[in-house]
């Protein structure tokens, strides 16, 4: 198969640079108006390109698809050369998590239309160059499948998002700002390290085969020696006796791809950056972040972590799984304590992706299946609970649910819309929150691996969740109007705050109804990673 | 009895040719004496722009003399050896000496010390480097070491020239004092170490103390004791000039009292000086020194403790300076650390051309970086020497866009992040590392980056997300300064970006 060809992907995955070129071409003052216009222009098309990307796409074929694999550059290994190389191409994952991705981001700009950040701060121009710095590493983060290339998208998705919060957030942006650079860098350098030992000893930075070349899961995964992969002994005589669990190279490999991503999605112990960067972002930053940042670091344990290491996942399986539950309820519980409207749905997005982690660690189809589609309605459902609480925000300027009240009065509208999107967060049967978070229990209760008892605890977490996001929608929505606003113009929806919530509820409720689409894009490709785990 | 050469043998063997790239430079200084002394004040500006030629005509015959057909050849009585290794830093000392010319042309009029003498000084002390990036000889080593940096130690008390008793006048006279005490002192224990290593072995020259050192440890004798000791004595004195910890002590205040771009050029080419010679000596020359048959050379331990504690002294003591040229000092050890994990990793040998190949792109990228973060610095220091301080930032972004831009990049640069040629450099060293079996190593390596991001980005967000105090920060520099960061700026991406480039132009080097 030759892969060398330009291909779809690649087109995709470079749209957004074409966006930021021409960005960079235009004057901030002078074409001040035009700027988001070109930002928005450029989503849209990436968003084309990734839709051709799924009516090309073969969910029945197990395989990369659209792929593309030019050997970029050549780094000497010792005795050994290894190549670095420019490897694209989408499985159902993949492809589900780059339709995310540009369907986001469009709503993400619509969203800072009308926002009254740029009066104060300005810089516009700068500031949709950020974002499509973003898309275009975001992207490139799903669709990559060599280590080192998808090191470095994983890296540079920071550097964007570092500013928008740092430049365009609210009163205590640059400690946000600077613990999110810090507390995520931590995290995947030391990725950086294992995935060194990774190309060190497999001879090659590709994770799946392509052009002649042996990819490293492939390795794993028709190694017939004794003992492991990773703790066999090697070609020259290297590697040690397997023992479990800090005893073997491949926990540690395991736990050094698994930290940078606990981080980013963020497992309990790890979630403290999250509240600060979420409330303090710019409403699009924090849509993005809830949207797509924070699957980066779920589908990194997917893609990574279970095809790299399974030997090592098996054995990890339970304590990140109860890692997962204690994230469901702690966040919910802390979330149901917050006043801040914007620090409880941070807070809810630590309880919702557990059950992402919960589902991937159940280690079979319907976990798994459950897992990957529930990233999706968490992006889908908090990117618009987040486009909510930045509408309420620009017009009342404040946070705080005590201020709020009775808004459903005034803004029935704006009200009907929010009641969808918050019941579909909490998981109502008919709406996409419900297949995700059912899916996963399904799967939980069915794992080989996890007990009845991780299903009964992550089954409280879907009552929490509806206590704190009702609660949320009573303090804000139901009651008297406490504040009524000056200009009464306020009550309306301008178009783009509609235009940005059509997708939004089409999504809610296309996935709710008909989610046969999707689990069909995700059959074959899942099953593949399944297929290890099996007892 | 002593026979002349002939005409014919002596050119033999001589081979000046392949020293072509720095003898061109050290005889171009002459000419620049002439015309500095002919040229009379108002074409005061014809020494620097005579420097810049003659540093490009230097680049040029580097070249030729190194096209990757020349292979390796040596010279001077096999004192020197012309091979991918020297042409790659030679490119690199040179480029940092036209940056570093740039500079000083704007610092120097801005300080109203403009003397045709500091490009002549310039030049010879960056002669200096490119024949210690040559030398093939331990006696080569030490007197182009001395090259190296008696003119560095007159250019760090230039400030004092203009004596008018200011603090910054007296600054630079301290700088330079104690550079100069202390590079002599430094410069003894290399001379002691070479007695040493020539009384094990009978020879100065680094291919002949490889012949001899390897019998030598087997058999066991008092030889290998002098040898050992010699050996790290010559650590010792290189690790003077490199300033690795515990041998650091001089940097802070040196680079802070010296004149900006002063500080900015030893930065970097005394680095690449000493960390080449360095290489030489314990690769060429002492890789077979190890105490048992199969293991790593007995230098990689010393190495390995010396790299931790650079990188932890250097990245933990910068986090607390508020003065920009302080915490680049600071700054600049911990990344002599990170060189210095290549030069462990070398130890191993099985790595040694992965870690050689690593430790020069890191040189490369960090001389283009560095360079570029001192040239932003000079451009808002006021001329009475305020304004370097890291509050002095604030709102850099409002008022001057481009130069934050580029500043943002270098310190992004220095972190490592990717796209950036410091990635691509701290990329290969921690390949090598891992390579070599040194995984805490490369672990403490990677995790005091993650502190230098906190104080690196802490330039970042004063320049784009506090403003100013007062006034805007006005342009101060004049376009040479201008010149010197895009070149700067232009080396970080185009190195980060396109990484084939850097791992094809070292991809020849081997010294093992």
């Amino acid at each position: 198969m030759d892969v060398t060809g330009l291909s779809l992907t690649t087109i995709t995955l470079f749209l957004p640079i074409a966006g930021l070129v021409v960005l960079l071409f235009m004057n901030g003052e002078i074409h001040k108006n035009s700027l988001k216009w070109v930002a928005f222009a450029t989503s849209i098309v990436t968003f084309v390109a990734s839709v051709l990307m799924w009516i090309n796409f073969d969910p029945s074929v197990a395989e990369l698809q659209m792929a593309q694999r030019n050997t970029w550059a050549e780094v000497t290994l010792g005795e050994s050369v290894i190549n670095v190389s420019y490897f694209v191409g989408v499985d159902g994952i993949s492809m589900l998590l780059v339709l995310l991705t540009t369907f986001i981001m469009p709503i993400a700009i619509l969203g800072s239309f009308g926002s009254h950040i740029f009066e104060e701060r300005g810089r516009e121009k700068l500031y949709y160059i950020f974002l499509m710095l973003l898309e275009w590493s975001m992207i490139g983060v799903f669709v990559v499948h060599d280590l080192i290339i998808f090191y470095v998208f994983w890296e540079v998705t920071l550097v964007p998002m570092y500013f928008l919060i740092g430049i365009w957030g609210s009163e205590d942006r640059i400690y946000a700002a600077v613990k999110f650079f810090l507390y995520t860098m931590a995290g995947s350098i030391l990725m950086l390290i294992a995935i060194l030992y990774v190309g060190n000893r497999s001879g090659t930075f590709s994770t799946y085969s392509a052009g002649g070349d042996i990819g490293v899961i492939e390795r794993v995964q028709t190694f017939d020696g004794a003992g492991t992969y990773w703790d066999a002994p090697g070609p020259d005589g290297e590697g040690e006796e397997s023992g479990f669990l800090l005893n073997s190279v491949e926990s540690f490999l395991f736990l050094g791809f698994l930290v940078a991503f606990a981080i980013k999605v963020p497992i309990f112990p790890f979630h403290s950056w999250l509240p600060d960067a979420h409330v303090q972002a710019p409403t699009a930053g924090s849509v993005i972040l809830a949207g797509v940042l924070l699957k980066m670091g779920t589908y990194g344990i997917v893609r990574f972590n279970l095809n790299l290491f399974p030997e090592a996942t098996v054995a990890w399986a339970p304590t990140i799984a109860f890692l997962g539950v204690v994230g469901i309820i702690y966040g919910a519980w802390v979330s149901y304590a917050q006043d801040n409207v914007k620090k409880l749905v941070a807070y809810s997005s630590v309880s919702h992706l557990g059950f992402v982690v919960v589902g991937i660690f159940a280690l079979n189809a319907q976990g798994l299946q459950g897992a990957t589609l529930q990233m999706v309605n968490h992006g889908i459902s908090t990117g618009g609970l987040f486009l909510i609480v930045g509408m309420l925000y620009e017009r009342w300027h404040t946070k705080e649910m005590a201020a709020y009240g009775g808004i459903w009065k005034v803004m029935p509208l704006f009200g009907a819309i929010s009641l969808v999107i918050s019941l579909s967060s909490m998981g109502l049967p008919g709406l996409n929150g419900f297949i995700g978070e059912f899916t996963i229990l399904l799967g939980s209760l069915g794992s080989d691996y996890l007990g009845f008892a991780f299903t009964l605890f992550a089954t409280l977490g879907v009552i929490l969740a509806a206590v704190y996001l009702l609660k949320m929608f009573q303090h804000v929505f139901m009651g008297e109007v406490k504040n009524p606003l000056a200009n009464e113009d306020g009550y309306t929806l301008t178009w783009y705050e509609k235009a940005a919530y059509i997708p939004i509820i089409i999504m809610v409720f296309w996935m709710g109804l008909q989610p046969i689409v999707f689990f069909n894009m995700l059959d074959v490709s899942v099953d593949k990673i399944v297929a290890m785990f099996v007892r | 009895m002593f026979e002349p050469p002939t005409i014919a043998e002596f050119l033999a063997q001589s081979n000046l040719a392949s020293t072509l790239p720095a003898t061109l430079l050290l005889t171009w200084t002459l000419i620049l004496v002439l015309a500095d002394l002919f040229a009379g004040e108002e074409r005061q500006h014809w020494t620097p722009l005579l420097a810049c030629l003659g540093l490009g005509l230097s680049f040029l015959s580097n070249v030729f003399v190194y096209s990757p057909a020349a292979g390796e050849q040596v010279a001077l009585y096999g004192m020197f050896v012309a091979d991918a290794f020297t042409g790659f830093l030679n490119a690199v000392i040179l480029v940092a000496t036209l940056v570093a010319v740039l500079m000083s042309w704007d610092y120097l009029n801005r300080a109203e010390i403009h003397r045709g003498e500091y490009y002549i000084l310039a030049l010879i002390s960056s002669a200096g480097a490119m024949f210690m990036v040559g030398a093939n000889d331990l006696i080569i080593v030490f007197v182009a070491l001395e090259l190296l940096s008696i003119p560095l130690y007159i250019l760090a008390a230039f400030r004092s020239i203009k004596n008018d008793g200011s603090d910054l006048a007296l600054k630079s006279e301290e700088s330079g004092m104690k550079y100069f005490i202390l590079g002599a002192f430094s410069s003894a224990f290399l001379v002691f170490g070479a007695a040493l290593v020539y009384g094990a072995t009978g020879s100065t020259s680094i291919p002949q103390i490889f012949a001899a050192a390897g019998s030598i440890v087997g058999a066991a004798t008092s030889a290998t004791f002098y040898l050992l000791v010699g050996a790290a004595m010559l650590i010792v004195g290189l690790g003077f000039k490199v300033a690795v910890v515990p041998f650091h002590m001089w940097t802070p205040d040196v680079y802070e009292g010296a004149p900006t771009p002063v500080t900015a050029f030893m930065s970097v080419t005394a680095k690449i000086g000493g960390f080449a010679a360095l290489l030489r000596i314990l690769i060429s020359g002492l890789s077979v020194l190890a105490l048992a048959d199969g293991d790593a050379a007995a230098w990689q331990a010393t190495a390995t403790i010396i790299a931790i504690l650079t990188l932890v002294l250097g990245n933990f003591v910068a986090i607390s300076q508020r003065n920009l040229k302080r915490m680049l000092a600071y700054s600049s050890i911990a990344h002599a650390g990170y060189i210095m994990v290549a030069v462990a990793a070398a130890g191993s040998a099985n790595v040694i051309d992965a870690a050689t190949q690593g430790a020069l792109v890191y040189m490369m990228a960090y001389m283009f970086t560095n360079l570029g973060a001192f040239a932003v610095v000079m451009a808002i220091e006021k001329a009475d020497g305020s304004g370097g301080n890291i509050d002095d930032l604030n709102g850099l972004a409002q008022s001057r866009p481009l130069m934050a831009m580029a500043m943002t990049v270098f310190m992004l640069s220095l972190t490592g992040v990717p796209l950036t040629a410091g990635f691509v450099g701290k990329f290969m060293i921690f390949s090598a590392a891992v390579q070599a079996g040194l995984f805490g190593l490369a672990v403490v390596g990677v995790l005091t980056s993650v502190v230098s991001a906190f104080y690196y980005i802490r330039v970042v967000v004063n320049m784009y997300l506090r403003d100013s105090a007062g006034e805007l920060i006005p342009a101060l520099e004049t376009r040479y300064v201008r010149w010197a960061i895009n070149i700067a700026l232009a080396g970080t991406l185009v190195f980060g970006v396109f990484y084939p480039l850097a791992t094809n132009l070292v991809s020849m080097v081997s010294i093992a």
